[in-house]
């Protein structure tokens, strides 16, 4: 069945307060990438804030408060991927060479891939954009959510939210 | 017939309950938890994904992890809890304040406490449509009893009815046993749950669709699919019917407090929609009107963990403080602004407006 492309659905159209993409220049030559936070509805959590450990993920004033980000602290580390319940952080990396870009993306499905594999990048809605190669998969707090780092074509980095193991 | 003793009686072991527990025992209270089920946690033991909400309240962790911190919390209370699974509370009395419980399906039990915590949690709500006595007609919660504590999938190809958390929720637990998810259907013009949840289902592929019902259920002996219709501002079907092939039609259309023996209790109730049902006066220390009576959790109003486990844990307090054991202010200032902070936002709005409707300032009267 089609649904249509809706923010009222789940799918993100547009930037919004707290799903705002990195700042271009910083994020160009970062290694380790930036976090992309898609968190734009104000709810009560904030395990994102509590798991960062440069304070990049700046403190709440109000637990409701959407996420903001200080990218000067940035570090790429991914605890948040891991850590955020509701799977809306995200990490790409610009530097990874060859115009592609390293993607740290949360999985919580079974199979695992393997470092190596290739496998479907999915976009907000489901569509297959392209094929990403495995470059590693990492259990960063040790509870079932997979970091699966996947390398794509840079040009697809505002696309590519989820993958599928084929 | 013998008849149990205790200070405190907790009815139901969910995070509400357990956390009532924990905190009357640690004031010194002897404490009786009664549970229908044959484990502790309620809801919490369903629960795989991670919870939402601040550190205090375990946020972060996986629902079922949540449900074994609060039974360790519960094993360092000692002798001071006692613990009677597999036992449904089946009556009060208020007269004799003598409480009547099932274990298993043969033993009648009296209970005799001194002091209640009711937190018996919520039951489903569903709707009728033509053909939904079909097997393959599930509620929400019996999708995740199978799936998450049995370890069997419901079927193949699962249509869901309702986008609020639960739905989406439980389509993504779906989605992980490896069972496909035709379509979620919401009948308002946005999805009810949090937007992360939504957003979560949607990039793995399945399509809500907004304003949408379900119009029948098809099939001769099982369900083999479901007839989709499209709804106009007024909710009434527009447009021809369109056919859903599915083997599991899946309803998550909302829960309501199970407040059955806060009736009989005669526990003045009001029907607050905010709250999703007939729920009882309290006071700020979630006493009813009964002064014997605490309550907690979702049985005073469909809400979350979070809030489940501080309304419990002031609950527990209270009913230990008005026994004579030593409470601290302090414990209950903390909890009284962890659960105001919690509905702060956009999200707790009902939730603060259905409290306020029914909080009191005090009992003085008839306590
Ligand atoms: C799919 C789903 C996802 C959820 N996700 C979240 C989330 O991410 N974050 C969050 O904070 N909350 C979440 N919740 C909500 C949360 O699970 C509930 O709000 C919470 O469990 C309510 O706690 P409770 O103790 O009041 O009731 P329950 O957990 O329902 O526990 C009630 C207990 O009482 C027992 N009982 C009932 N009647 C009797 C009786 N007469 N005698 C003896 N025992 C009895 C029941 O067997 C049960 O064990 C979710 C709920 C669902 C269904």
């Amino acid at each position: 069945m089609n649904a249509p492309r809706s923010f009222e659905s789940g799918v993100l159209t547009e930037e919004r307060p707290g799903a705002v993409m990195p700042p271009q220049d910083r994020w160009r030559e970062h290694k380790g990438g930036l976090v992309i936070v898609e968190c734009p509805q104000r709810i009560p959590c904030n395990p994102c804030n509590t798991s960062c450990p440069t304070g990049a993920i700046m403190p709440f004033a109000d637990i409701n408060d959407v996420p903001q980000i200080d990218y000067a602290k940035c570090t790429g580390c991914a605890l948040c991927v891991a850590k955020c319940p509701g799977l809306a952080c995200f990490v790409a990396d610009l530097t990874f060479g060859d115009g592609l870009a390293l993607m740290k993306l949360p999985y919580e499905m079974l199979p695992s891939p393997a470092k190596g594999d290739r496998v479907e990048c999915l976009g907000r809605a489901g569509e297959n954009v392209c094929l990403g190669r495995v470059e590693n998969v990492t259990e960063p707090l040790r509870d079932r959510t997979r970091v699966v780092h996947v390398s794509v074509p840079a040009d697809k980095v505002n696309d590519v939210r989820a993958i599928r193991v084929v | 017939m013998e008849e149990i003793r205790t200070d405190v009686l907790v009815v139901g072991g969910g995070p509400a309950g357990l956390s009532a527990a924990a905190e009357a025992a640690s004031a010194g209270a002897d404490v009786l938890i009664a549970e229908g089920d044959l484990h502790l946690g309620g809801q919490l033991v369903k629960q795989s994904h991670k919870f939402f909400g601040s550190k205090d309240e375990f946020a972060g962790t996986r629902g079922f992890e949540i449900a074994r911190l609060l039974r360790d919390e519960i094993a360092q209370c000692g002798d001071h809890v006692k613990i009677m699974l597999n036992t449904t509370v089946s009556g009060y009395y208020p007269d004799e304040k003598l409480v009547t419980a099932m274990v298993g399906e043969e033993e009648y039990v009296h209970i005799s406490p001194k002091k209640i915590v009711l937190a018996s949690g919520a039951q489903e709500r569903l709707i009728p449509f033509p053909n939904n006595d079909l097997p393959g007609v599930y509620g929400a919660g019996a999708v995740q009893t199978l799936m998450n504590v049995y370890g069997v999938t419901p079927g193949k190809r699962v249509l869901m009815i309702g986008a609020g958390n639960i739905g989406l929720i439980v389509s993504y637990q779906l989605l992980q046993a490896g069972v496909e998810v035709a379509a979620i259907l919401e009948a308002m013009p946005r999805i009810g749950g949090y937007w992360v949840h939504a957003a979560k289902v949607r990039r793995l592929g399945v399509p809500i669709l907004l304003r949408h019902s379900i119009s029948r259920a098809i099939g001769g002996d099982v369900v083999t699919g479901a007839m989709v219709c499209e709804l106009d501002e007024k909710f009434a079907p527009v447009g021809e019917p369109q056919k859903v092939d599915c083997d599991t039609i899946c309803l998550a259309v909302g829960l309501t407090p199970s407040n059955e023996l806060l009736w009989q209790a005669g526990c003045k109730m009001k029907y607050v929609p905010f709250l999703c049902g007939h729920v009882p006066f309290r006071d700020k220390n979630m006493r009813t009107s009964n002064s014997d009576i605490w309550m907690a959790g979702d049985v005073c109003g469909i809400e979350e963990a979070s809030a489940a486990m501080i309304e419990g844990r002031i609950a527990g307090m209270s009913a230990a403080a008005s026994l004579g054991f030593k409470v601290s202010s302090e414990n209950f200032e903390g909890c009284h602004a962890r659960l105001h902070n919690l509905r702060a936002g956009e999200v707790g709005e009902k939730i603060r407006i259905g409290v306020s409707g029914v909080t009191v300032d005090g009992w003085e009267a008839n306590v």
